[in-house]
């Protein structure tokens, strides 16, 4: 698998490790509930098809990328770094 | 007709033209008691013992291609039950002990193997963990053994002791574990179920389940719709698939494991290993090829397909744990679509939805544990409450904590 | 007896003044460079060359390429024995060994060809219905027997000596196949610039067209191929692999292919590999692959002597050996004709030729005219001989028959594409009408199929598609393609066919002669029907129930004659029955060759510490950690044992001062004005009080609630930290760290970077050490207890200037400090620590000493940070903040995870001192037996504690702290233990600390 890292250009799948579904969102601060936390941190929609999904550039660049890739049949659609998201502010 | 080898001399001398279907191609009836979907080792094992153990017979087994096309005829074969935690070590021992009777119980020659298993260590560290894992399972009353680096090169006395980046100090050693001839598992399963009055229905692809206030009410197929009381999902690598025709998210991953075969060799390694130092099990099958395996690719999958790193990978630690596999030629290789679940265990429980059952997470534990999963499997089904062997498996120990994490490697699939 | 019986006296590629000799089975024979092993085995009448798997029945050479089902020996001696090596791709090389395998005693006498008289037990799938009663013997005596049975050739089993290596290659094109096919797309992609690979698996470059008397432009075909080659040669881009094999296609363009730099010559030459596995990044490639003639289903088909007809020409045009001297060809097609006329050219005699099509072309039956030969409209019954072909049984299209004599058959069933690589992303090939074959479907992106690989099978169409692809691959890589010229001008060739999939056997008989389709596992057309009759049908289930297809050619010979035999049974039509697909690799491939410098010491890196020499210097062992070789203990002369050794050390740092290399440790830079914040977040405790020029202990848990690393953190500046992460963890936090900027809070100013590999760090530890630093520290840092307290970190510069970290944390208990510089002067700040160490009586120690003061103090490390373990567990609960999120927060409440009776980590103690603990033991009430419902723990670590003159240990139990004083069992059933201990703090010596702040 080869993926084209917007930073390096593209690069053996090695390089990278994977995380998995970028679409789940971090419920930030001290009134997170559990609900939402376990939500977020075991539950995926792990589609056939296409998948948004977290890769860092380890060997490379040091950046997280937003894959989009069909898991059916490994094609990439898109690559980019993550989304950069309005507030981090926690609590 | 009942299998032995009389009936195999008598057929030899008719031209073997008396042997009939090994089960019968069924189409589906309209309505059924049970519906298990998915007629891989895990659902037909259901269906087995749903009719043997439970006498209820009047059971579907619905697969959406061929009975045992996915996971059950594409792993390495191994059985062991040498397992760390409490949630997993009497399941795996309950497996064990159902592999030790299938022969006789499915009359099917699965060439069921105790062999040995060995797990080596190479640091101490190393060494201790397995000392806790040994001693988790004579305390569950399974064998295991500590063995030394020269206990094990009595064993195995062509690995690399010495010249290793990480040389070999030890391992532990389940002989009651071993391997079985794989696809007979599941076409002796099939053909047991079918025998008691289990329908075993291939092409007929599940397109959706029919919920009905709360409760199961049957499901939709490309051959149909077929109405049941009860449902059991039994497709691992596809359960989110499966799951979210009921609108229900899973903890769990598909992703991409793959196997390998060398050229069939004359015999040259009597039990199974697994290389410490990375992750890699071989053995070698009664045909005489070696059958070996490593790591998941690591990215989610459905491809039953992978990719180079991993080949290379599992090559690598084949030749570091044993140099003279150099010119021993890989002969294929394959992908399974794993289920991996957040806590690297498997999940065997009710859902949300009432008389909807879900057997699912089994990691790269999927094939050993199929007599018992379908035992566990068949007992929820029945009786509506877990067997106690499997009564870890919850869904919802996510929510209490409770999960089973044998590598402490938390909620990311990719690390167990 | 001449010396090469069957070798033509003139023709073929081979160069007759390059003798080779070589052995097979003993007995040494000749052959010329340029010879296959099959081809000189041909030329010197060898015609029995192996035994099948099942039945031990005796096999001949069947092809002449890949595909040999039959031809399998082992090459090479000793240590470099390759099993199931097919002689017909192994180039000839002077002193070539070679054995016959899967017989005993002899290839000519194999007692297991008794097998042949339990035959009719021994249909396919006989074992899934016996051997299972008594259940015990399957182990002992049914098992051992198959599998002493089953096999084929014997492994070396000892180190293979020769090494291997790894390459990667990128091209705009990626050519697989040196036929008509690729040399054209290979020529037409160069010429208009593009960087082209062109691989072929084969020694000489030309594919098929090395077999055949053709012509194109009116000139013989060899010479198209070196005007080709030498074209191709001239261009600067494109590269020239022969010897190569593309055995798998992988994801975006990723080839794998290896390359057998060394396997023509006895050994590989000094510095070269035996083999190059190769990764090659194609923005395109053609798939040029030809195709593979297809036998036919008949009683005797295996007989050895009946061949492939276009085998027979590849031996007689390309290595001048004639297979047989009374030759009958069974066609189905034109093509067959050809061999006839090559076999009648080169001398033989053709006894008949038999096709069963009644409407043949007239132009045949004027060529066995011109040939003498007599043509039979029929088919071949039956062939008989054991060892070598005797005679046929010709079946006349009236049903008469007739036996017939000779010594070769010509078997000639049409074409089968080469698709496998197109296959190999799991699509399903789709079926030919005209060419009755699979052809390749929906080939994975970015691969085209051209020639005989698409199913387009004669030469011209091969020229044209190769230029055609090559082309539109070159521009499809933004290269303007050259006008293409008139594409070459061919000779006729008849492509008409009409296969039949096998002939139905006459009389029944006990022991009917079997009529295989599958050669090497023994698969017979009977085994397919009775596959058929017990419901084995669909295509995976065939294969599976009768081993059709799994052998060591994974079926390229005979899936299609399986599938075939299927749909006749069940009257169906072959695509409706299943689709042949292959799984990769094309042709097996030597795990050595996959791993290649990846072995031995040499299987992963091995990492330095910068003081690594230094301690080697000192007389260390040193032991694998991850990575690593770190120290572990330095032994002086005398010491009997590794105990007396660490004892030794323990004690010198106790008592006086001891000097330890840390650099392993992960060290991570960590700058930006919310540094304390973003501490904040990932650390369980809390950071933003934290002042300047002071360390502080973290600890991390991941998201789901379990600790995930821990180290101490300095506050190097305001906006600057310094995190420590421990060894085995250095690199997963800094990834976590970087998810947690990029991904959760990117809008932090926070920015960090890996140091570990910049510093080397040692610890400092014992009453003595701030002696010895300050023999170190320049003198302007006051490093006085006052000046420079417990938990100070601050810069410092050390021999005069050279700049340094010196932290005041302490891992033993003791005063202790680790003191950290430029890796480069790694080694001189060890050795100046020495030097100012001396007068003191510094004492270097490694892991072990490091690991028992450690539970001394009841620190955990690895063995209780196992991932399974939370803050609570670990006694470190106190830590957690409740005033703020951070990772892990949540999930860490969640009621199992603080329920009251989880193991907790306390201390131990045998009850009788004199015994010795051992971590792995499971914790057991007093007078409970050693079961799973009364497991109550384990114990993580131990040690020796030479201060305390006895063993202690760690452990997780349940309830723990709340049972100090208690006794409870440690059981180690694995060793026979059973130790009575005492519980007691995690913290042996010195609870109060007052060691540290000395």
């Amino acid at each position: 698998m080869r993926i084209p890292c917007p930073h390096c250009g593209a690069r053996d799948a090695q390089e990278f490790s994977y995380l998995g579904a970028a679409d789940p969102q971090r419920p930030d601060g001290l009134d997170a509930t559990e609900a939402a936390m376990l939500d977020y941190v075991y539950q995926r929609d792990n589609p056939a098809g296409r998948h948004r999904e977290l890769w860092y550039h380890g060997a490379g660049c040091h950046a997280w990328l937003t894959v989009t890739r069909d898991t059916r049949t490994h094609a990439i659609e898109s690559i980019e770094p993550v989304r950069r998201r309005g507030a981090g502010a926690a609590a | 007709m009942r299998y032995s080898v009389f009936s195999l001399l008598a057929q030899a001398l008719k031209g073997h033209k008396g042997w009939t279907p090994a089960w019968r191609d069924a189409a589906p009836k309209p309505e059924y008691d049970v519906v298990i979907i998915g007629g891989g080792g895990h659902g037909l094992a259901t269906a087995h013992y749903l009719a043997s153990r439970h006498g209820v017979a009047n059971v579907a087994v619905v697969e959406k291609g061929h009975i045992g096309s996915g996971n059950v005829g594409r792993n390495t074969t191994i059985i062991r039950s040498n397992y760390l935690l409490p949630g997993n070590t009497p399941f795996y021992e309950h497996s064990l002990k159902l592999w030790e009777g299938l022969e006789q119980d499915v009359n099917y020659n699965a060439m069921v193997s105790q062999r040995g298993v060995v797990n080596l260590y190479h640091s101490d560290a190393q060494r201790d963990a397995y000392a806790r894992r040994g001693n988790a399972m004579r305390l569950a009353g399974v064998d295991a053994e500590l063995l030394d680096r020269e206990q094990v090169r009595s064993l195995l006395p062509f690995l690399d002791y010495e010249t290793g980046r990480f040389p070999i100090q030890g391992g532990l050693l389940q002989k009651r574990g071993g391997s079985v001839r794989h696809d007979a598992v599941a076409w002796g399963y099939a053909r047991a179920a079918d025998s008691r009055g289990v329908d075993i229905v291939q092409n007929c692809e599940v397109t959706g389940l029919s919920v009905e206030n709360g409760r199961i009410a049957g499901v939709e197929t490309t051959r149909g719709p077929i109405r049941a009381r009860k449902v059991g999902l039994a497709v691992a690598g596809n359960s989110s698939r499966l799951a979210a025709m009921a609108g229900m998210r899973l903890p769990i991953e598909s992703h991409v494991l793959q196997a390998f075969v060398s050229e069939g060799l004359k015999p040259l390694i009597d039990c199974v290993v697994t290389y410490g130092a990375g992750h890699f099990y071989i053995s070698q099958s009664d045909k005489g090829g070696l059958v070996f395996g490593g790591d998941i690719d690591g990215y989610n999958s459905y491809a039953q397909r992978g990719n180079l790193p991993v080949i290379e990978d599992v090559m690598e630690s084949a030749m570091a744990l044993w140099p003279g596999l150099g010119r021993v030629r890989m002969l294929r290789h394959w992908g399974g679509v794993m289920d991996m679940s957040m806590d690297g265990s498997p999940i065997i429980d009710r859902t949300p939805v009432e008389g909807l059952y879900l057997n699912a997470g089994w990691c790269y534990g999927g094939f050993k544990a199929t007599p018992a999963s379908g035992f566990c499997f068949a007992h929820l089904i029945a009786r509506d409450e877990p067997h106690p062997v499997a009564a870890a498996f919850r869904l919802d120990r996510f929510t209490t904590g409770r999960v089973i994490d044998e590598k402490g490697a938390g909620a990311q699939p990719n690390l167990h | 007896m001449s010396a090469q019986p069957f070798r033509l006296a003139g023709g073929g590629l081979i160069d007759r003044s390059q003798t080779r000799s070589f052995r097979f089975d003993g007995r040494r024979y000749e052959g010329y460079a340029g010879d296959t092993l099959a081809s000189a085995l041909l030329a010197n009448g060898v015609r029995l060359v192996g035994r099948s798997f099942k039945y031990h029945r005796p096999r001949g050479i069947l092809s002449a390429g890949p595909e040999e089902p039959n031809a399998l020996v082992e090459l090479r001696a000793g240590a470099r024995r390759e099993p199931n090596t097919r002689a017909t791709t192994t180039e000839l090389y002077h002193g070539l060994e070679a054995a016959s395998q899967n017989r005993w005693p002899s290839l000519a006498f194999d007692l297991l060809s008794v097998n042949q008289l339990a035959a009719p037990a021994l249909v396919a799938g006989f074992y899934y219905k016996t051997f299972m009663w008594p259940a015990r013997f399957w182990e002992k005596l049914y098992e051992p027997l198959i599998r002493r049975a089953a096999g084929l050739g014997r492994a070396a089993g000892r180190e293979d000596p020769d090494h291997y290596e790894k390459a990667f290659a990128f091209c705009d094109l990626l050519v697989i196949g040196a036929g008509p096919a690729g040399l054209s797309a290979a020529l037409a992609a160069g010429r208009a610039g593009a960087r082209v690979i062109l691989c072929d698996e084969d020694f000489r470059l030309g594919g098929k067209l090395l077999n055949e008397k053709r012509e194109i432009d009116a000139r013989a075909a060899s010479e198209w191929i070196a005007d080709a080659l030498a074209e191709l040669g001239s261009l600067p881009d494109v590269r020239i692999m022969p010897r190569t094999t593309v055995f798998g296609v992988y994801d975006h363009g990723v080839y794998g292919a290896v390359e057998r730099v060394s396997d023509h010559l006895p050994i590989p030459p000094a510095h070269q590999p035996r083999q190059r596995s190769w990764r090659i990044n194609a923005k395109r490639a053609v798939l040029a692959a030809g195709a593979i003639e297809r036998p036919i289903v008949f009683a005797g088909n295996d007989t050895p002597g009946v061949m492939l007809a276009g085998a027979v020409r590849a031996y007689l045009n390309r290595h001048g050996v004639l297979p047989g001297r009374e030759a009958v060809i069974f066609t189905t097609g034109d093509d067959g004709w050809t061999t006839a006329r090559d076999l009648a050219a080169a001398g033989a005699t053709i006894a008949a030729i038999v096709d069963p099509r009644p409407d043949r072309d007239p132009a045949l039956t004027a060529l066995a005219t011109r040939l003498g030969a007599r043509v039979v409209t029929g088919i071949v019954a039956g062939a008989t001989g054991g060892r070598a072909l005797e005679g046929l049984t010709v079946r006349a299209a009236s049903g008469r028959e007739e036996a017939l004599s000779c010594d070769l058959l010509a078997v000639s069933n049409g074409w089968n594409p080469t698709l496998h690589l197109a296959s190999h992303q799991n699509t399903r090939p789709a079926w030919d009408d005209a060419i009755h074959a699979f052809v390749p479907s929906a080939p994975p992106a970015g691969l085209s199929v051209a020639g005989a690989a698409a199913g387009r099978l004669s030469l011209a169409l091969a020229l044209v598609d190769g230029a055609r692809l090559g082309g539109e691959a070159a521009a499809a890589c933004g290269f303007a393609p050259k006008p293409t010229p008139q594409p070459p001008r061919t000779d006729p060739e008849g492509v008409a066919h009409s296969p039949v999939w096998r002939v139905r056997g006459g009389k029944r008989a006990f022991f009917p002669r079997k009529a295989f389709v599958d050669f090497q596992n023994d698969v017979t057309d009977a085994d397919i029907e009775l596959a058929a009759r017990e419901g084995f049908r669909p295509v995976e289930h065939l294969k599976r129930y009768t081993t059709l297809g799994m052998a060591t050619d994974q079926g390229k010979t005979s899936n299609l004659a399986g599938l075939a035999i299927m749909a006749e049974q069940t009257g169906k039509t072959i695509p409706e029955t299943g689709a042949t697909i292959f799984r990769p690799p094309y042709t097996p491939v030597a795990i050595g060759a996959l791993a290649g410098h990846h072995r031995a010491r040499d299987f992963r890196p091995t990492r330095l510490s910068p003081t690594h020499r230094w301690s080697q210097d000192q007389g260390a062992v040193f032991v694998e950690s991850g990575l690593w070789m770190r120290a572990q203990y330095y032994p002086k002369p005398g010491e009997s044992d590794w105990l007396t050794t660490v004892n030794r050390e323990v004690l010198a740092v106790r008592n006086g001062v001891g000097l330890c290399d840390v650099s392993t440790l992960g060290k991570i830079d960590i700058q930006g004005a919310d540094a304390a914040e973003f501490l904040e977040r990932v650390y369980v405790n809390g950071w933003k009080a934290l002042p300047v020029g002071k360390a502080r202990y973290g600890l991390m848990l991941r998201e789901d609630g379990f600790v995930m690393d821990d180290g101490t953190t300095s506050r190097l500046a305001q906006t600057h930290f310094l995190m420590t992460t421990t060894t085995a963890n250095a690199a997963r936090v800094m990834q976590h760290l970087e998810f947690c900027r990029q991904v959760l809070w990117p809008t932090l100013d926070v920015r960090m970077v890996s140091v570990s590999e910049h510093w080397a760090q040692a610890a400092i530890a014992g009453p003595k050490a701030r002696a010895v630093l300050q023999g170190v520290v320049d003198p302007r840092h006051d490093i006085s207890n006052e000046a420079f307290p417990y938990l100070a970190a601050r810069a410092v510069t050390v021999g005069g200037g050279v700049p340094a970290r010196l932290f005041r944390i302490s891992f033993s208990g003791e005063l202790a400090y680790e003191l950290a510089v430029p890796a480069d002067h790694g080694d001189a700040m060890m050795r100046a620590l020495m030097a100012a160490g001396e007068p003191h009586g510094i004492t270097p120690y490694g892991t072990e000493a490091l690991g028992v003061m450690r539970i001394e103090k009841g620190h955990v490390a690895g063995n209780e940070l196992n991932g399974q373990t939370t803050a609570r567990d670990l006694g470190l609960g106190r830590m957690v903040s409740a005033k703020k999120d951070f990772i892990g927060r949540v999930m860490a409440k969640r009621e199992a995870l603080v329920a009251a009776d989880r193991p907790v980590l306390v201390g131990f103690r045998p009850v009788n001192r004199s015994e010795r603990l051992r971590a792995g033991a499971h914790f057991v009430g007093p007078g409970r037996s050693a079961t799973l419902e009364n497991d109550e723990g384990f114990m993580t670590s131990v040690a020796y504690s030479p201060s305390l003159r006895h063993w202690i240990g760690l452990g997780l139990l349940r309830n723990g702290p709340a049972r100090i004083g208690e006794r409870v069992r440690a059981v180690d059933p694995l060793r026979d233990g059973d130790v009575e201990v005492e519980i007691c703090p995690a913290c042996f010596l010195d609870p109060e600390g007052a060691r540290l702040h000395g």
